[in-house]
């Protein structure tokens, strides 16, 4: 099953419509309601992702029968070294974005503890695609 | 595409001789809302207001889908002949024991008019039979020792959600299933000062269990569910349930039998804390809380509302929440006998009274069943609250990814207005009916009309389908002068 979501640069009012639309779909397939809270947190820190700190993107997810993939792909300024963003504490983040509570450096690492693959690409000046997977059993 | 819609018209008529949802097969929960047959005008008021979707119209009359349903109340709410009902234990059973107790929740005190003591109400109720009577929130200092006790033990769960309001614990089991290890394992304070009071009677009296009775009067229909089939518990510790209303009218009735000018004996009464008597208005647990980031929250659309969100982590560092089904807290419950607001400005007056006796040091604070502390602390915990999830499709995630593509199918078919003409209260409620055979496509008064221009229907089959809906009375012929 395939579902698309488009997400739009600072509109924090919104963030999270596409995890909750996640979420239900999840719930109605008896996937665990560990395992959705893993895949919500997950996305839902993608998603803010795209949302603070790129001009917005969109959301692909893929549910099968023994796991979702999740594609967050952004049009934005790209991270320029990602092993340093997947630490805790390192953020790229604007003032004006850390000032909302987000940007604390926190969302990658996050992300990481959740899932059970995790693949981020991206090119600076152009954006970034953040691959997930999590296993339902 | 024509055998297609065949079929469903077929399967629709067919429908008509076999009522029962495919849901109802499965585990019984018990309810203490019932539908009479006999008066329900097939309105769909009910349907439309309920939070879980757990009512459709078939055959012109009201059909409740046990499953789903949380005993909220709302449905009673709107009813407009009152053929939304709650069941209750005949008042007359009380005789069958020898000691009968009458377990008192503070709001039912808030129901009459400040200028009828608390002390000739409890005189009215030993006159109509009761020979105990112990206020509900007599267990409030222990049952809140008991949750910080629990909170300081699992500091790791977050948000800590109260159990106090049955409804919300049906609600989150149902509706939330991921929440369920939040939910604070604990009796409820009717429980434990249920337990408290058997023991004490039992002791003083030297008698056996079944000897005493224990009388809960109920502001809702969900405290009757919890004492008929409790969640986590094997049996409930109270023998049976008193609607509030009609204990009101039993007491009233005596009220208006004595008269103005009534010189009343004072009885001495349970020396309920302030703390109590507040705990079933809203923030009445919170304000108790040492929780450093807490919320309370009351009537249930806006309970669902904030718990997506902190489903979702996206409310964070919520150490607890404490959550009623009703507006306003007990004070909305639907059997209480005035308006909310009236009732806990009286319960708010009665507090305020026993804060200030507290003040002057002449009532000492937390000093209720003291003496079963520990006995008590010792007997809180419930078993595991299990998630029983209303959204489930199906066990096997393949198969429920099959149904799941075909609700996706129908709903793109359908007009989403939401008019509830099909018998389910959305249209994304009917194409799930459809997908768990309790309806067709065919249903849709949208998808009939088309098909009639399309001469794949005739208009006397849609008007059977609309009859085997709303029933035969509703279809009459409306055009033609009465």
């Amino acid at each position: 099953m395939h579902l698309e979501y488009q997400v739009y640069e600072a509109d924090f009012v919104n963030a999270g419509a596409a995890s909750s639309a996640i979420k239900k779909t999840l719930k109605q397939l008896n996937v665990s309601p560990q395992i959705v809270k893993r895949v919500v947190v997950a996305l839902y820190e993608a998603e803010v992702n795209a949302i603070a700190h790129a001009y917005g993107g969109m959301i692909y997810a893929d549910i099968e029968p023994d796991k979702i993939i999740l594609k967050v792909e952004d049009k934005g300024p790209g991270i320029p070294d990602i092993d340093w963003a997947m630490q805790e504490g390192n953020s790229t983040a604007s003032p004006e974005v850390r000032n909302m509570g987000f940007g604390a450096g926190m969302g990658l690492p996050n992300i990481q503890k959740n899932v059970d693959k995790l693949n981020v690409t991206s090119t600076v000046g152009v954006g970034t695609t953040v691959e997930m997977e999590v296993n339902f059993t | 595409m024509n055998d297609f819609y065949t079929k469903c018209i077929a399967q629709t008529i067919q429908r008509l001789n076999n009522q029962q949802f495919n849901d109802m097969e499965k585990t019984p929960f018990f309810h203490a809302l019932k539908i009479d047959e006999d008066t329900c005008i097939g309105c769909s008021r009910c349907m439309k207001i309920c939070p879980t979707e757990a009512l459709r119209v078939r055959d012109g009359k009201a059909v409740l889908m046990p499953d789903r349903c949380v005993d909220c109340g709302n449905c009673f709410k709107v009813c407009p002949t009152r053929s939304i009902y709650i069941e209750q234990d005949d008042f007359e059973d009380i005789f069958n024991f020898p000691i009968r107790v009458a377990l008192v929740p503070a709001v039912f005190m808030g129901q009459f008019p400040n200028d009828i003591t608390v002390s000739r109400i409890y005189g009215i109720l030993k006159d109509i039979g009761f020979t105990h009577i112990i206020e509900a929130e007599s267990s409030i200092p222990v049952y809140t020792a008991a949750k910080k006790k629990y909170a300081a033990e699992n500091p790791d769960i977050k948000p800590l959600i109260s159990t106090f309001c049955p409804a919300i614990v049906r609600l989150i089991q149902v509706k939330f299933p991921g929440l369920t290890e939040n939910l604070i394992p604990l009796r409820a304070p009717i429980d434990i000062t249920a337990m408290y009071i058997r023991r004490k009677i039992k002791e003083e009296m030297e008698l056996k269990d079944d000897q005493i009775g224990i009388f809960y009067i109920t502001p809702c229909a969900a405290k009757i569910a919890a004492v008929k089939n409790p969640v986590g518990e094997e049996k409930s510790l109270v023998d049976g349930v008193i609607n509030m209303d009609s204990l009101y009218n039993r007491v009233y009735h005596e009220i208006k039998k004595q008269g103005h000018g009534y010189k009343e004996q004072k009885l001495p009464v349970s020396q309920l804390s302030a703390d109590g008597v507040l705990t079933s208005l809203t923030n009445g647990e919170r304000r108790l809380s040492d929780a450093r980031h807490s919320y309370s929250i009351d009537e249930i659309h806006n309970v669902i509302e904030f718990l997506e969100k902190v489903e979702n982590e996206e409310i964070e560092d919520v150490d607890f929440l404490e959550l009623r089904a009703c507006d306003q807290s007990c004070p909305g419950g639907i059997l209480t006998c005035d308006n909310r607001f009236l009732i806990c400005e009286r319960v708010f007056g009665r507090a305020r009274k026993i804060a200030d006796r507290e003040r002057k040091g002449e009532q000492t604070k937390d000093h209720e069943l003291e003496e079963e502390r520990n006995y008590l602390m010792r007997h809180m915990k419930v078993g595991e609250i299990n998630p029983r999830s209303m959204l489930v499709l199906d066990d096997n995630i393949a198969v429920a990814l099959e149904k799941m593509k075909k609700i996706d199918e129908y709903r793109a078919r359908l007009p989403q207005t939401d008019c509830g003409i099909c018998g389910a209260p959305t249209c994304d409620a009917l194409a799930h009916d459809i997908v768990c055979d309790n309806a067709e496509l065919t249903d849709c008064v949208f998808i009939q009309r088309n098909l009639e221009a399309r001469g794949n229907m005739d208009v006397h089959e849609s008007l059977k389908i609309m009859e085997v809906i709303w029933g035969k009375a509703k279809m009459n012929d409306y055009v033609k002068k009465k």
